[in-house]
């Protein structure tokens, strides 16, 4: 979904950069569906707007989660319709005006409740390849 | 900051691109104001950033767009997760979409209220007769309400758009005297009382009247500048969404009806006499005010709908006239003229009139010929065809049924409809051969408003006396 739109080139572009740096990056649908929890992760660590969760996105993975940049917002619409986060326009220093989120507390509930998730997925891989 | 931003889009090569983008961006129904601002940022944002990286303003920007996808995707995924925005919504009052719209708001709560006083006013006034003993539903000895209906109804709808277009004082003037004369003349007429039937010019008075006075009304609607083509269409328009309206709100209001009447006797009490005489009458009259305000509420809102049906109902017409013809023709059948056959092909002719009319009236003047018009030309020309067929078989006859005043009317009718799709007919062919502007066409039945006005003020007027009242 969140990668659906990116045309294939830059993909492939994309790929083998992050192939030449040594990194991988991630399936698409893997990338959707850690949406949520990224976006809710970051704004528990302080309240922020668009770019700059997709710069905090880019830094913590490395280049390697992928995200066409406008697929953030309707991410964002969603969770705030949900009532997962709540947003505020707030003059920039450029005196533009900028559009902060910040989450709430049922937000920060389902934070918990994704980070539990993730964390058994990991959990469960990881006992098996340490097997291996 | 807006003269600003002007001022740098003048200057700033970067600003025009940004602009065009934003522009762009915003043609999607999908994508509010707001939504725009914060995708903007968001690429100012990104420009400023790769403008640090040594990249120029070109460059940054179509990079900075690139990130952001393109504009397709990004609206349609902006569509995904706001498909109600697909759907346009009446706001009735308070919030509006672009949240600049305050003393907007108040203005159409402020008309929302008079609409609503007026209604309450229709449906007040309808039952003042009651104090004097005349029922709703009384036999049609007395007649009252089939010769005053439209006395409940069409004063209230024109004080809205009086006041509402601020219609000026002659004009108000005109109005009341209009109305007035009217209604003096219509009761002071003599009609017999016969036992267990209507008289037939009280009939014809009875759905005439109406017609004419509607057309009256539309000057409230066009806020006195009737002599404009234009206006008189947008009449035409506003008449077919309250008639869509109209209907719809009294299928609402039969089902409120029939539930009341079956949970009212689930506990034995009988409620339709109260139905009929209160709830039926005021919500009939009232239910024509509100629908006129909500016509003019959602103009901008919802897609009209007559031309919608005209779309669908048109070539179905056309090729049911067309199976006519040919099914006539092939099998030498003569039309079987009985009494009422006059009435069948008025309201043919009435049927064909409303969609041409109100294909009309969605049609982009400046736009080529295309198969919409074709099928029009075709509806028009079969139902001429057939018409013609009809009068035939009929003229030689007519002496012979004698000229009651149904039949002159039903007869008159049918010649003015005629008149009108002929000329509708050769306006069409002109404008095929690219000699006649479309625009023509509208002029044509703008213009036979005031042909239909003055048809319907004879007929209601002047039948009776001329029939003795029969």
């Amino acid at each position: 979904l969140l990668l659906g739109a990116v045309d294939p080139a830059h993909r492939r572009q994309a790929e083998a950069t992050a192939e030449a740096l040594g990194l991988m990056s991630v399936n698409k649908d893997l990338v959707a569906a850690s949406s949520t929890a990224l976006v809710l992760a970051i704004l528990a660590e302080r309240d922020s707007y668009g770019y700059a969760i997709l710069k905090r996105v880019r830094g913590l993975s490395g280049g390697a989660l992928e995200w066409t940049d406008g697929m953030l917002y309707p991410v964002l619409h969603r969770l705030e319709r949900s009532g997962l986060i709540e947003s505020r326009w707030v003059k920039a220093a450029s005196g533009r005006q900028r559009k902060y989120y910040r989450i709430t507390s049922a937000g920060r509930q389902q934070l918990a409740d994704e980070r539990r998730q993730w964390q058994t997925v990991d959990k469960t891989l990881g006992k098996i390849w340490e097997r291996s | 900051m807006d003269e600003k931003r002007t001022d740098n889009a003048a200057v700033d090569p970067l600003e025009k691109q940004i602009q065009a983008w934003r522009a762009h961006l915003r043609k999607s129904p999908t994508i509010t104001s707001q939504d725009a601002a914060e995708l903007e940022d968001h690429l100012r944002e990104q420009i400023a950033s790769l403008g640090a990286d040594g990249l120029s303003n070109d460059e940054a920007f179509l990079v900075a767009v690139k990130r952001l996808g393109a504009i397709d995707a990004l609206t349609r995924e902006f569509a995904r997760e706001h498909s109600d925005r697909l759907w346009k919504q009446l706001v009735l009052s308070g919030d509006q979409a672009d949240g600049s719209a305050g003393s907007l708001a108040a203005g159409w709560s402020r008309k929302m209220w008079v609409a609503l006083g007026l209604a309450v006013a229709a449906a007040v006034a309808i039952k003042i007769p009651a104090l004097f003993g005349i029922q709703f539903d009384a036999e049609p000895g007395g007649a009252f309400y089939p010769r005053n209906i439209s006395f409940f109804t069409l004063p209230f709808i024109a004080a809205y758009f009086a006041w509402d277009r601020s219609l000026g004082r002659w004009g108000r003037i005109g109005l009341l005297g209009v109305f007035a004369v009217a209604a003096v003349v219509v009761n002071a007429f003599p009609f017999p009382s016969l036992p267990g039937r209507i008289p037939h010019t009280l009939v014809l008075t009875a759905l005439h009247l109406p017609i004419a006075l509607w057309l009256v009304t539309g000057i409230a609607y066009v806020g006195g500048h009737w002599r404009g083509s234009d206006r008189r269409m947008d009449f035409i328009r506003f008449t077919g969404e309250l008639f869509i309206y109209y209907v719809l709100i009294a299928l609402g209001g039969g089902v409120l009806m029939a539930v009341s009447v079956g949970i009212f006797e689930a506990i034995g009490i009988k409620v339709e006499p109260f139905l009929q005489n209160w709830i039926v009458p005021c919500g009939a009259v009232g239910a024509a005010v509100i629908a006129s305000w909500l016509v003019e509420a959602k103009q901008s809102v919802i897609e009209n709908m007559a031309p919608v049906l005209t779309r669908i109902f048109a070539p179905l017409f056309a090729l049911l006239l067309i199976a006519f013809i040919v099914t006539m023709v092939s099998t030498g059948r003569g039309i079987d003229v009985k009494r009422e056959i006059l009435i069948l092909f008025d309201l043919l002719l009435v049927v064909v009139f409303g969609l041409l009319l109100y294909s009309a009236s969605a049609r982009d003047s400046t736009a080529p010929p295309g198969l919409a018009d074709w099928i029009q030309l075709t509806l028009v020309g079969t139902a001429l065809a057939v018409d013609v067929l009809a009068l035939w078989a009929i003229g030689s006859r007519i002496s012979e049924f004698g000229f009651s005043p149904n039949r002159v009317a039903a007869l008159g009718e049918n010649i003015v409809l005629l008149v009108n799709l002929s000329g509708s007919a050769l306006l069409y062919v002109g404008f095929f051969r690219g000699k006649v502007a479309f625009s023509r066409l509208c002029d044509w039945q703008t213009f036979y408003l005031y042909v239909f006005a003055a048809w319907a003020a004879v007929v209601a007027a002047l039948f009776p006396p001329i029939f003795g009242f029969a």
